[in-house]
């Protein structure tokens, strides 16, 4: 596990220094360059706003009216059986239809377990570690106008099953 | 997206009524909106940051060095498209720019290799072997640095933003490979059931 953490600790500082250093090598104006991409940030960070909002309220009426409890304490003694914490499946099952959502989910997590809990950090590498599988096969193949996705639907789907199973088991082995 | 914002907004709206908790409905309309807003804000400072790192990455030619070292790769992804095709093109450089997290520029690309792929396919309604794998990857996504997930744990005060990265990539270097897997199994049935399409 150990190389794990590392990679957790040196993953980021060097992906910086690799792409400052092949910048500067290339020749390109480092500085002109992240000034203009960075511009990007507001506006991205922004655009959030509106499908964040329409999530978030969702979630927040949905813990706070005690639909989320009720949803829990009723799954749990199945869940259980499989070891997966209830808490996470509103997430597991948003995550490959809405990032919004799944985002606003996350976000819940973290403000009433704190981002450092066992549920934080396994709603953290779910959000990370995939896709939002059903946009994503929606804007391709309405792109040019396919209607018969084949087995498209299947892969994404159990692929996202596995980095849930595989979010978890990282969670216990690295984390308790 | 309709029918997932009605369910859970409506379920909540009638728990609160049935459990005598009305007030909450409005409660928690008020803090989900002030929350989405101050999240959104927040996760500015992070994602200025990458865009700008990322700009620095597309300027310097990064997506173009990564698919070179990837192109054997691709040939055995994608064994329906000849190695010389330009199609290929397309389809290495949305998978070097989905390896290095520009998300932005993946998508063009990736669309850009469907209606190119379009052009190969005999049944324009019916998605070729080659579209799936690159759906496949696609969805699955492999990421390198999840850099809003770090952003949003440093927005909650996490002690340690960045713990979870080597975690991610396990989880998305596990998930991607199933996907292709999964993608090489059923294309092997569907090429003995229907003789395969291109």
């Amino acid at each position: 596990m150990g190389v794990v953490s590392s990679l957790s600790a040196w993953a980021m500082p060097v992906t910086l220094a690799l792409i400052l250093v092949i910048g500067v090598a290339r020749k390109v104006p480092i500085y002109d360059s992240f000034i203009d991409g960075a511009k990007d940030g507001f506006s991205t960070a922004i655009s959030l706003i509106p499908q964040l909002i329409a999530m978030m309220v969702a979630v927040s009426v949905f813990r706070s009216s005690g639909a989320l409890q009720l949803l829990v304490s009723a799954l749990s003694p199945i869940l259980h059986l499989l070891h997966f914490p209830a808490e996470l499946l509103p997430l597991a099952l948003l995550r490959p239809l809405s990032g919004s959502g799944s985002l606003a989910i996350v976000t819940d997590i973290f403000k009433h377990h704190g981002p450092d809990s066992f549920l934080g950090r396994a709603a953290s590498i779910m959000q990370g570690s995939t896709d939002t599988t059903l946009y994503v096969l929606t804007v391709y193949f309405g792109s040019v106008g396919i209607r018969n996705a084949r087995y498209s639907v299947k892969v994404g789907l159990i692929s996202d099953f596995v980095s849930v199973a595989a979010s978890l088991i990282a969670v216990h082995l690295m984390f308790t | 997206m309709n029918v997932i914002w009605f369910v859970i907004l409506i379920t909540g709206i009638v728990v609160a009524a049935f459990t005598g908790r009305i007030e909450a409905v409005t409660q928690g309309v008020l803090i989900g909106s002030k929350d989405a807003v101050m999240v959104s804000i927040g996760l500015v400072s992070i994602i200025a940051f990458w865009l700008g790192i990322m700009r620095i990455a597309e300027n310097a030619g990064l997506v173009q060095g990564l698919a070179k070292l990837i192109k054997p790769l691709a040939h055995w992804l994608y064994p329906s498209i000849p190695a010389d095709h330009p199609v290929m093109g397309s389809l290495v450089a949305n998978m070097s720019a989905n390896i290095l997290g520009l998300g932005n520029a993946a998508t063009p690309l990736g669309l850009k290799a469907m209606r190119e792929l379009q052009y190969l396919n005999a049944d324009s309604t019916v998605a070729s072997d080659a579209m799936c794998t690159l759906l496949a990857l696609n969805t699955a996504s492999l990421t390198v640095i999840p850099a809003t997930m770090i952003g949003l744990r440093m927005e909650f005060h996490s002690r340690s933003p960045a713990e979870i990265v080597g975690a991610t990539i396990v989880a998305t270097l596990v998930a991607t490979s199933v996907a292709i897997f999964l993608d090489r199994i059923y294309r092997k049935r569907a090429a003995r059931t229907f003789g395969g399409r291109a």
